[in-house]
């Protein structure tokens, strides 16, 4: 057993630490946030010439033949910089898709685009009737000749204004929540037919709201099998919460280190106000919710490769831990900054919300609480 | 022990319930938070009740009150709650008025009362400075006499819709040398006064609510001191104890429990109502436990209180059960509306017109709605000083 890192994974931190440490102080976010693009497509390019994108891909693949644990060290790091660029949409989903389930000849395809920086994708799954059900689906496939019509309406699709390729979920066969039917899509967002309205989220990034009327695609755009895609979504899905959990553990080290400080300098009744012990108390279990969470972190991202019955049941375990103590963590820093907390101004509200909408990605604890129990 | 209402109490339901729904004005039905309002907006309803004399239902009857029982001013809170008209605000009403009729001269009743009822004069509080929060006695904006006014000199900080206010009461210490609570006057400031310098504090779901104030050598005619000089620490803390119980906020907490239901109703989990998933229909059930423990609470503190006693530490109850409470139903709300809990919606002061916001009209700004009460347990003395107080002043800690 050993929970140490490699030397290119110590190597790997040390390279995006470097950098976000450099471009991505609080203020920097900030500026981003509030640009019209609402992301830096510089940075993005950045990300690609330090080799973040291609981290996870193997070296056939083009890529630097990293793993789970390689995200997820870039995760916890951009989760302490609350980064909004779209790593998560791009390379854990889109790049997921594709090294999961996609062919030969589209990976040698699209890969590269990932990995050079050129593309960005969106995943495009939810819907508004289906909250986290991701067989729940109305938007329809049809056969159509040797391609496929797409047909339907996908909500809060984050990432996608800054996106040029989609992946869409859609059935292909069967009621409209059966396990079977379900297929994966590979969409151009500038495809005849789709059209997106764009909107600002909570917690600092961009979403759209997608609709597609008689989209069509040729039989290429179906990545894995037809009818049989809703295994690869969970999975690729599931892979996606290992990276969100990591994101979440690096808001809330964040967030705790913030809060400890603050508790020693700020002074009430002629003393730090973490001389109170009810302070300290409420300080220490954030502390240990935050630990619980990297290792359940650590947990999902070592297991994420594993059979299914284990892999979800790894998932479901971490977005649960990840959930509760992120709505901890988060309100409490908020609580122990006293009015500061609940400013704009400090980073504190801005880590809260990040983590308050990461218990929403993919499922909330209601949902996976009962996905445990089902995989158990 | 009685809980039934009198068929006159039944009769006064009725009467108020008609008013409200014949006088609430459509314009305010159309809006959905006061964030979005204007100051106009903000101030209409309040305007109504003090035509039809129901805007001080709990001051005494020769200030303004209306000399309802408690169980008319528990009707008639539950009946607004249910209309779910625009809640009043209380820096005037609840806040600085009982302690003008109770601590102020015949003067100074004459001349600010009437602005109060009316509406005439928005009210801000001047209470939090930067470096005095849950340590109020320490604040350190300070006060000199010189001849027939005071030179105030100090910033304050938190001080909610200060961007509207013609007046501000306000903490200043008179006395360099005494220990805090007997260095302490009240002041009411005139917003115009030069010196005044008001700033806005975004918080962190975009609204602006709060602001910082600075006082740079603001010439306060003495006749604005309230009481007596350096006693001013016991009318800030008799007024601290209403705010407290103001913010229980029962009656509309049940309806915000109903507006819950409806959104979990229309929300689908496979197909089904997400009122039908045990799992989340338990979380509203332990809640609205809560509540109607509170509302007991509140109804024997407001019983207690017709006999004349209180409100005292118990307030504090009050004060921490409400805002737990309310925190915990936006929290669930937010779970109810499930991915649309994303989706910024823009306030008022953001507005350009082309904002959109998608998603069924329940679901928006449920989250920063989330995000912005968790505003209540620091304000009004924290949740931890309350605690602190109960320790002190009930279980002798
Ligand atoms: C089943 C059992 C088995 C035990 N076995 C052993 C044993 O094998 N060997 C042995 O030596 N002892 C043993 N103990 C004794 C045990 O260590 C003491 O009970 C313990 O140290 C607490 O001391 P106390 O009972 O005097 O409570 P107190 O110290 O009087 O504490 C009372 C309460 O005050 C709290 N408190 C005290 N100080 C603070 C503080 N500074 N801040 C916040 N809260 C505080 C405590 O948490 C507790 O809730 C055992 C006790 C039990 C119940
Ligand atoms: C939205 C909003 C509106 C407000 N409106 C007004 C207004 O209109 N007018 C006005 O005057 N003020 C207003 N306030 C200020 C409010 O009263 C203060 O924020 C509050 O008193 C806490 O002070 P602080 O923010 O300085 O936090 P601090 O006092 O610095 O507290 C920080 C943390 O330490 C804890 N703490 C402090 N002392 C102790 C202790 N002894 N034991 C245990 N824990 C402790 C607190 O509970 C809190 O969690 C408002 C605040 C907010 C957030």
């Amino acid at each position: 057993m050993d929970f140490s890192f490699s030397e290119e994974q110590t190597l790997l931190r040390n390279t995006v630490q470097s950098f976000l440490q450099d471009k991505y102080d609080f203020d920097t976010r900030r500026k981003i946030v509030a640009s019209d693009e609402g992301f830096r497509r510089d940075y993005w390019q950045q990300f690609a010439e330090l080799g973040l994108l291609a981290a996870p891909f193997s070296e056939e693949m083009g890529g630097l033949g990293g793993g789970p644990i390689d995200t997820m060290i870039i995760m916890e790091e951009f989760g302490r910089h609350l980064v909004v660029e779209p790593f998560l949409e791009t390379v854990v989903l889109a790049g997921g898709f594709l090294r999961e389930g996609g062919s030969p000849a589209q990976q040698e395809e699209l890969i590269p685009g990932i990995i050079g920086g050129e593309n960005i994708w969106a995943f495009a799954y939810a819907e508004p009737q289906g909250r986290y059900n991701l067989a729940d689906l109305k938007t329809t496939a049809k056969k159509d000749g040797d391609g496929f019509v797409l047909n339907g309406y996908k909500c809060v699709v984050l990432a996608a204004p800054w996106a040029d390729k989609l992946v869409v979920t859609a059935r292909t066969s069967g009621g409209q929540r059966d396990r079977d039917g379900v297929t994966v899509f590979i969409v151009d967002k500038g495809a005849d037919g789709v059209s997106t309205r764009d909107y600002p989220t909570v917690d600092g990034r961009r979403a759209s709201e997608i609709t597609f009327e008689n989209v069509k695609v040729g039989a290429d755009a179906v990545i894995g099998e037809v009818d049989k895609g809703l295994a690869l979504v969970e999975k690729v899905t599931d892979q996606a919460i290992a990276a969100l959990s990591a994101e979440a553990i690096g808001g809330m080290k964040e967030l705790n280190e913030a809060t400890v400080e603050y508790c020693k300098t700020r002074k009430q009744f002629g003393v730090p106000i973490g001389k109170f012990q009810v302070l300290q108390h409420r300080m220490v279990d954030m502390f240990m919710a935050y630990e619980q969470s990297v290792s359940m972190t650590y947990m999902v991202n070592l297991k994420v490769e594993e059979e299914e019955a284990e892999r979800k049941k790894a998932a479901s375990g971490a977005k649960v831990q990840i959930g509760k103590a992120g709505r901890f963590v988060g309100q409490q820093a908020v609580q122990l900054h006293g009015g500061m907390g609940m400013t704009d101004e400090l980073s504190v509200g801005h880590y809260f919300k990040r983590l308050t909408m990461i218990d929403t990605q993919f499922g909330n604890v209601d949902h996976h609480l009962k996905r445990y129990s089902s995989a158990a | 022990m009685d809980m039934s209402f009198s068929p006159e109490e039944i009769a006064f339901r009725d009467e108020v319930r008609a008013f409200i729904a014949d006088n609430y004005p459509q314009e305010l039905r159309d809006l959905k938070t006061r964030g979005d309002m204007t100051k106009e907006q903000i101030l209409m309803w309040h305007r109504i009740l003090y035509k039809k004399g129901w805007i001080v239902p709990h001051w005494p009857v020769e200030y303004g009150g209306t000399g309802w029982s408690i169980t008319q001013r528990y009707i008639w809170n539950e009946e607004c709650a249910r209309a779910e008209t625009t809640p009043l605000l209380p820096f005037g009403l609840s806040m600085v008025g009982p302690v003008i009729y109770t601590f102020g001269n015949e003067e100074q009743k004459k001349r600010f009362l009437p602005g109060i009822l009316s509406g005439d004069d928005w009210w801000c509080q001047g209470y939090s400075e930067p470096g005095a929060g849950s340590d109020l006695a320490s604040l350190r904006t300070k006060a000199v006499r010189e001849g027939d006014h005071y030179i105030i000199n100090g910033s304050k900080t938190w001080t909610t819709l200060a961007q509207h206010a013609d007046w501000m009461f306000c903490l200043a210490k008179t006395d360099p040398d005494a220990k805090a609570q007997d260095a302490i006057s009240f002041f009411l400031i005139d917003m115009k006064t030069p010196g005044i310098t008001v700033r806005p504090i975004i918080t962190m779901d975009g609204g602006h609510e709060v602001n910082e104030v600075f006082l740079e050598d603001v010439k306060v005619p003495a006749e604005n001191l309230i009481g007596e000089e350096n006693k001013g620490w016991t009318y800030a803390k008799f007024l601290l104890g209403n705010e407290r119980s103001g913010i229980a906020g029962v009656a509309r907490s049940k309806k915000a429990i109903e507006r819950l239901k409806n959104i979990a109703k229309a929300e689908l989990v496979d197909g089904e109502p997400l009122l039908d998933q045990e799992e989340f229909s338990t979380k509203i059930s332990e809640v609205e436990i809560d509540l109607t423990a509170l509302e007991f609470t509140e109804l024997r503190t407001l019983a207690a209180e017709s006999k004349g006693q209180g409100p005292g530490p118990e307030s504090s109850i009050l004060k921490i059960k409400g805002t737990e409470i309310q925190q915990r139903i936006t929290e669930l709300t937010l779970e109810a509306v499930g991915h649309y809990g994303f989706v910024y919606a823009p306030h008022g002061h953001e507005r350009t017109g082309n904002e959109y916001v998608p998603g069924p009209e329940y679901a928006a700004g449920q989250s920063q709605n989330y995000f912005n009460m968790r505003k209540t347990a620091i304000y009004g003395g924290s949740n931890e000083i309350q605690h602190n107080i109960i320790a002190k002043m009930v279980l002798g800690l």
